[in-house]
């Protein structure tokens, strides 16, 4: 246990360790661990921040679905009542036409009514004229009696 | 020296390897032979007995106390730097995983024992706790496995653990000292240094005097007290573990074992103890009243 130059070698080698340790050790390691911190807290803000993000995007994305929801509803809403109005004018339109068929139906039937008449009065005057030939045995003037021809058709 | 007895076993383990100086005229005694050799003239050799190391004085090395603790230095910064120069900021390996929770524990201490700004004193801590981690550690290789090799190699004295020599606590702690003294000159100037020896605790100019003797007495027990309390721990752990390999060897396991889980603490402890205390007294040296 003396004391003796192995004090003033222990501090040289004691200084020497320390500079070494100063210049070539220390600096290395602690930029490594620096580096990695803020590695670290550089991810973990971006994931912060993700989170965020995709927060921000669901709500967006639901509102968009609500708002794209409601104009489906419109959109169907005024479908519907389109297609109410077609069917109701497309009714309307066959209801018009079957009443203007059946009006030309009735025009056609009084024209011919018309017609037949007319021929059945001239046949009548016919046959009266050959009857009263018959019965006068002479010809009768049509043309003389032809006012008391007319009045008798229209009798008929 | 033979180990016939178990006092001279124990002298014998408590011996340093010493290499110094003897003056001309010195009366060497072989400590086999007991024939005694007048030196002609003055001259560096091995101490063959405790009495030659003695009497070397201070014109004397402990090799193995220099050997080994440069050597652990050695081992401490070649480790740290392969780690230094392949470390990534990315995930680390196994080893630079070691080191960086090492780095992080120095990081705290400095942290919470110093208010200054100073770039040397985080690595000077790292420097300080590895090193003497690894000093103390050498403790736990059995008492007489090296010293034994040594001894077959012609060796007398071998003792491993350079925190058990005071030269090699004192060797540290005398560094510390001349950092306190550098900082405290260079952060205050001479004369606010001076200042503060002379006008604290009592702020009074008849009491300078006064003031100056305590605070140089606080000043020198700094160093002291530092290389005194691990000197101290470790010397005393090593006796314990060579008065425990005095028993009978089949026996030691039983106090060996629970002595050496023991050390694994006050190894650890002692290193962190004298960190601590050596940021505490740098960072008061840093600071201005």
């Amino acid at each position: 246990m003396n004391i003796n130059l192995t004090l003033i070698g222990q501090a040289i080698a004691f200084a020497i360790f320390v500079w070494f340790c100063v210049k070539f050790v220390w600096p290395p390691i602690t930029a490594a661990m620096e580096a990695r911190q803020k590695k670290i807290a550089d991810g973990l803000s971006a994931a912060d921040r993700a989170s965020l993000d995709l927060e921000l995007a669901q709500e967006k994305a639901s509102k968009e679905l609500h708002k794209a929801k409601q104009e489906a509803a419109v959109l169907i809403d005024q479908a519907n009542k389109r297609a109410a109005q077609i069917v109701e004018a497309s009714k309307d339109d066959a209801r018009k036409e079957g009443d203007k068929l059946i009006e030309q139906a009735r025009a056609e039937i009084q024209q011919e009514r018309v017609q037949a008449r007319d021929a059945l009065r001239k046949e009548v005057a016919v046959l009266a004229i050959a009857g009263a030939e018959k019965i006068l045995e002479t010809s009768v003037d049509a043309k003389a009696h032809s006012e008391m021809l007319d009045k008798l058709a229209a009798e008929l | 020296m033979a180990a016939d007895t178990p006092v001279e076993y124990i002298q014998h383990h408590l011996q340093n390897l010493t290499y110094g100086k003897l003056p001309a005229g010195y009366e060497r005694v072989d400590p086999y032979t007991s024939d005694v050799t007048v030196l002609q003239e003055a001259g560096w050799t091995f101490a063959r007995t405790s009495a030659e190391a003695t009497d070397m004085g201070f014109m004397a090395f402990h090799v193995d106390t220099l050997g080994w603790s440069i050597f652990m230095g050695i081992l401490f910064l070649t480790i740290f730097r392969l780690v230094a120069r392949k470390a990534t900021s990315g995930v680390p390996s196994g080893m630079q995983n070691m080191v960086e929770m090492v780095f992080e524990f120095v990081q705290t201490i400095v942290r919470d024992g110093f208010h200054g700004r100073n770039p040397v004193i985080a690595p000077l801590a790292l420097t300080m706790f590895v090193w003497i981690f690894l000093m103390n550690s050498l403790k736990l290789i059995p008492v007489d496995f090296i010293p034994q090799i040594a001894h077959a190699m012609g060796l007398e004295y071998f003792k491993i653990v350079p925190t058990t020599d005071p030269n090699g606590t004192f060797g540290i702690s005398i560094g510390v000292f001349l950092l306190i003294i550098f900082y405290s000159i260079k952060v205050k100037g001479l004369g606010g240094f001076g200042k503060e020896l002379s006008f604290t605790p009592f702020n009074h100019w008849a009491l300078i005097p006064f003031n100056l003797v305590l605070e140089i007495i606080g000043l020198l027990t700094k160093p002291l007290s530092l290389a005194l309390r691990l000197f101290g721990n470790m010397y005393a752990g090593e006796v314990v573990f060579i008065l425990i390999a005095i028993l009978p060897f089949w026996v030691q396991w039983t106090l060996n074992v629970p002595w050496a889980i023991f050390h694994i603490l006050v190894i650890t402890l002692q290193a962190f103890i004298f960190t601590t205390l050596s940021v505490v007294y740098l960072s008061q040296a840093h600071e201005d009243h």
